[in-house]
């Protein structure tokens, strides 16, 4: 954790940090853009926009949001737009690179800087890494990164986390166990790096020993003092320690060999039998889509939490959008001014 | 052999012995067109074997580059052959179309016109990522 962010979590009522919370104009394509307190904002305005739904409805008459997806997305375009369209603004976009002048080898600078005369706010899912920031520097309106490839999805992220929110009325003070493929799956990745802003998290970190958390992730959890990390290899043994239980797929090409696979697919597979050791209260989040790593008999388990998940998403997605936009929500009261006059 | 002084110009030592070429390479030097020497795989004290590179120009050298590719090194500058200044790079902390990013997924693959952007993530031991991808720099 950077000084600066260590002060912003310590100090979150200081005059700089209040100064932050506005993100009018800033381009998201990664966590590390804005601010804990920024972020901290965003959970109490999803909280409030999901309270008076009626009441900002029309945040956002008159803006336009444009959603360039060059790659398929169910979930994260529909979020996108609905969020915008429940705030009363409108979306244009297009869903696939061949249906975009991309397929006549524009540019994403040259997109970029065609669509900014159109719209308000862009979300861009694309499947080249950085390409998010190539976009947010071409870009004359905010951008934000709705998944450039493997690198960030940083409004997952957010949805993670007002889940937690929601669940637990914080993020911190609360052991998360992160299960399945902790190699290669960005929202782990990421949830862990954001958490560790924010200290005070126990990790348990369940993944075979082929698909263990890379080392970059696990310095990051060293650096905060205040966190700290377990590796183990069977969820069954530690299920009844979490508070939360993070699941990710494992997939069956990242192994070795089918043998190995077929030997470690079950332990990673929650059902109702393993959820049985779990405490009453944890909640189970995945980032979806789900293949076979939870049971369909897990979901009408009220801990199962993923697809709370996903109302979630379109909720930080309504507070990003109205707030990189510079649309104050109709009697919203910053939770951050609130706390530095207390 | 004869390696006669220079008159205006740079004196590189302290390169990693047998590195004095890609030195060269990164600073964008054409051996093929400027006047210098190179001492390769001389004797140091501190390093038990170096190479020294002379140039005789008047360009100014980009002590980022130098720095980055190598970091041990410290430079005279010389002028009306008497050194004048001794400088110590040192790791510079951005780095502007100095290497490319060999992830085959990063957008500097793709994308026309853009600058190839690392920084340093790490000092000890060196250690620059792509600003775009995150990818470590493959050198």
């Amino acid at each position: 954790m950077s000084v600066e962010r260590f002060a912003d979590h310590i100090f979150p009522s200081s005059p700089a940090t209040s100064r932050s919370e506005d993100l009018k104009g800033t381009s998201v394509v990664t966590l590390d853009d804005i601010s804990t307190a920024q972020i901290t904002e965003l959970l109490h305005k999803a909280r409030y926009i999901d309270t008076h739904r009626a009441r900002v409805a029309h945040t956002c008459d008159g803006r336009v949001l444009a959603t360039l997806f060059y790659e398929p997305s169910t979930r994260t375009r529909l979020s996108f737009e609905t969020a915008m369209l429940r705030l009363g603004g409108q979306v244009i976009g297009f869903a696939g690179a061949q249906l975009s002048s991309a397929s006549k080898g524009e540019s994403i600078s040259d997109t970029l800087k065609t669509v900014s005369n159109y719209v308000d706010v862009v979300a861009m899912r694309h499947p080249k890494e950085g390409a998010a920031l190539v976009a947010s520097r071409a870009a004359s309106v905010p951008v934000i990164n709705a998944g450039d490839g493997g690198h960030m999805h940083p409004t997952q992220t957010l949805a993670d986390l007002a889940t937690l929110q929601s669940r637990f009325d914080r993020i911190t003070d609360l052991t998360i166990g992160l299960c399945g493929d902790l190699t290669f799956g960005r929202t782990v990745h990421s949830l862990i790096e954001t958490l560790c802003r924010f200290g005070h998290v126990r990790f348990v970190l369940i993944s075979p020993d082929e698909l263990t958390m890379p080392q970059y992730v696990l310095d990051r959890i060293d650096a905060n003092p205040t966190c700290s990390y377990t590796e183990v290899s069977d969820l069954v043994d530690v299920i009844g320690d979490l508070d939360v239980l993070y699941m990710t797929r494992v997939q069956k090409e990242r192994f070795f060999n089918e043998d190995d696979y077929l030997r470690l697919r079950d332990t990673y597979i929650l059902d109702e039998a393993k959820l049985k050791l779990a405490k009453p209260s944890m909640a189970v989040l995945h980032p979806l889509p789900r293949v076979n790593e939870i049971a369909v008999d897990v979901d009408s388990d009220p801990r199962a939490a993923y697809f709370e998940q996903v109302k979630n998403g379109m909720l930080m997605r309504m507070a990003l959008e109205s707030s990189v936009v510079g649309d104050a929500l109709p009697g919203y009261e910053s939770q951050v001014k609130k706390e530095v006059r207390v | 052999m004869e390696v006669t002084s220079i008159q205006n110009g740079v004196i590189i030592d302290h390169v990693s012995a047998g590195q004095s070429l890609t030195v060269l390479e990164y600073l964008k030097i054409d051996p093929a067109d400027t006047r210098l020497a190179l001492i390769m795989n001389t004797t140091s004290h501190r390093f038990g074997s170096k190479d020294i590179i002379k140039i005789e120009t008047e360009r100014r050298l980009d002590l980022d580059v130098l720095g980055f590719v190598a970091p041990q090194a410290t430079v005279d500058i010389v002028h009306g052959g008497v050194i004048v200044d001794k400088v110590k790079p040192g790791l510079p902390n951005r780095l502007i179309n100095v290497i490319n990013c060999k992830n085959p997924r990063c957008v500097t693959t793709t994308e026309p016109g853009i600058d190839q952007l690392f920084h340093l993530s790490h000092r000890e031991p060196a250690e620059y990522r792509c600003d775009y991808c995150d990818e470590k720099a493959k050198i």
